[in-house]
């Protein structure tokens, strides 16, 4: 195995971070400390406890995944897509390396970074409620296993962007709406039965409710399932990219 | 000895049935120059991104350094350097992290002092905390000369490596080459530059339409194809050749102060020694002769114009 390699992709993606700081890890802080100012302390203020949990501490797990999620699949689409889209995707297709090294390096890339916004979130959550984790080693191991899948995810969205508007819509149009429509802000116990029936379809109700129970004890599915699905994606994602390198998708003629 | 790169019977068609290769072969030694001449979408750079790893051939094989691209692709990719056509990196990277970055994808571990030196026989290396877009065109041509050779290349790979630059760089690149062979390194270049290829090729390859139309030692290549031409000054401007003449195949300038005779050089007669004598029978009167052996271009140009 070409390890060195990886480690090149790898520090070479990880150091662009470094260089649009403001843009990879404050801007995200940001955002979620907004939320945490808008729903947490002006309109959690007047909604009860949720499952015995405040509200403001109740929607961090659902802040940490949207934030996860979206900047997953973002980073590491833009990290092989900006190769294909300036040319320099040459020098990865004729190096001594698999298909697999540099989905490693990549993906490591942007689990990693995804990870570090979602460990940084969980601090700054601190500041503003009380959190407590009742599960911290599933809550990192739900966190960990949430960045490699969707930045797997996200890695897949950049082979088959052809154009920076497709490199956009899927975590503005389907991860953000899935996101908000899977239980970040809300327990879907508080839905209507049919609805509580349809959410069960968003495959990230399982993420939030499985990460939540990390945190809190409490959970809409069965944790059991939660681990499942994440599996379930993880290797659904696995299979689509060794599909895309056995046949050359959008990266070989 | 086995050549470094052996091509065998290697064809492309890409997906809507353009044929771009049409059964390959060819043979490359170790520490040559080898410059494929071809128009434009004669299938030059399919034939060298087939080598690199870059395009999927259709059919035949390719081993370099004995090694199969497909197969074994990581021992023979270790061997390859490519500079490709376009000139694609990424904007913002400072050039020393950018070649070294080069160098770790070849599995190549760090090495600050090979790559300062590979800048600095490029000039580039005062320019080695620049950002890509703070650099000039030719020094960006010579950033991706430098990210090929970082990880020590046997064997590089130049797509048209003076496509659009100047006379200056042009002359600097193939002084580059130059020393490159010097070191040992097997050189292939794409190039539509006829004066390229004569200027700096041990040995041209000439591909049209996706065939490999011939592959030659340069010099014996002019031999063997080149014609010479004759040129005749006269004494006294002629107003019309003389009947004793009219065999050769003599041209008369519109001013007819000189004739041009062209000859083959390989023909068993050349037949310059009858012409000189029935001029002289002719009392045409030569106040110099000068012979130019036909350029590089003219057998390319003759060799596509063959081709069915």
């Amino acid at each position: 195995m070409n390890l060195q390699a990886v480690k090149s992709i790898y520090i070479f993606e990880m150091s662009r971070t470094f260089r649009t700081l403001l843009q990879s890890i404050v801007s995200p802080v940001l955002s979620t400390s907004l939320y945490f100012v808008v729903f947490g302390a002006a309109i959690g203020s007047r909604i009860q406890e949720v499952d015995g949990v405040s509200y403001g501490a109740f929607i961090v797990p659902g802040l940490i995944m949207l934030t996860v999620l979206t900047q997953a699949t973002s980073n590491a689409a833009f990290g092989i897509y900006f190769p294909k889209f300036i040319g320099t995707i040459y020098e990865l297709l004729s190096a001594p390396i698999s298909f697999l090294e540099i989905v490693m390096g990549y993906v490591g890339a942007a689990a990693t970074k995804a990870l570090a916004i979602g460990l940084i979130i969980l601090l700054t959550a601190a500041f503003f409620v009380d959190i407590q984790i009742a599960h911290p080693f599933w809550m990192l191991t739900f966190l960990v296993l949430t960045c490699v899948s969707f930045s797997l995810f996200g890695f897949i969205l950049g082979i088959w962007a052809q154009n920076f508007e497709q490199l956009q819509l899927v975590p503005l149009l389907v991860i953000t709406p899935l996101v908000f429509l899977g239980g970040s802000f809300y327990s879907i116990s508080m839905l209507p039965p049919l609805w509580q029936n349809v959410t069960l379809f968003n495959p990230v109700v399982y993420l939030i409710s499985g990460f939540r129970w990390s945190f809190y004890g409490t959970a809409d599915v069965a944790i059991g399932l939660s681990i499942t699905m994440i599996a379930l994606f993880l290797a659904i994602c696995l299979g689509i990219i060794w599909w895309i390198f056995k046949t050359g998708y959008r990266i070989k003629t | 000895m086995a050549p470094i790169v052996s091509i065998n019977n290697l064809s492309k068609t890409y997906e809507g049935g353009h044929h771009a290769l049409r059964d390959v072969s060819l043979d490359i030694e170790e520490g040559e120059i080898l410059a494929l001449l071809g128009p434009n979408g004669a299938g030059k750079t399919t034939l060298i991104s087939i080598i690199c790893g870059i395009v999927s051939p259709t059919g035949g094989t390719v081993t370099v350094g004995g090694h199969d691209v497909v197969d074994d692709y990581r021992h023979a990719r270790t061997l390859i350097g490519l500079v490709p056509q376009e000139i694609t990196l990424e904007p913002f990277e400072k050039v020393f992290r950018t070649v070294s970055f080069s160098r770790g994808l070849f599995g190549k571990p760090p090495n600050s002092q090979l790559i300062s030196d590979v800048l600095e026989k490029l000039s580039l290396l005062d320019k080695k905390d620049s950002a890509i877009n703070q650099l000039s065109g030719g020094m960006r041509r010579r950033v991706l000369i430098a990210k090929a050779l970082s990880h020590e290349p046997r064997v590089l790979f130049l797509d048209e490596p003076t496509a659009g630059v100047d006379v200056e760089l042009r002359k600097s690149m193939w002084s580059i080459v130059r020393d490159l062979k010097k070191n040992g390194v097997t050189i292939i270049l794409t190039t539509h530059y006829i004066e390229e290829a004569e200027a700096i090729a041990d040995r041209i390859g000439i591909i049209s339409d996706g065939q490999l139309l011939l592959a030659e030692d340069k010099e014996a290549l002019m031999g063997r194809l080149g014609r010479k031409q004759m040129r005749i000054d006269l004494q006294a401007p002629l107003d019309e050749l003389p009947e004793n003449l009219s065999n050769y195949e003599l041209e008369r300038a519109e001013d007819g102060t000189y004739l041009t005779y062209v000859y083959d050089t390989q023909a068993d007669r050349t037949g310059i020694t009858a012409l000189l004598n029935d001029l002289g029978d002719a009392g045409i009167r030569i106040r110099d002769v000068q012979t130019q052996q036909s350029s590089l271009e003219q057998i390319f140009v003759d060799l596509v114009k063959e081709t069915p």
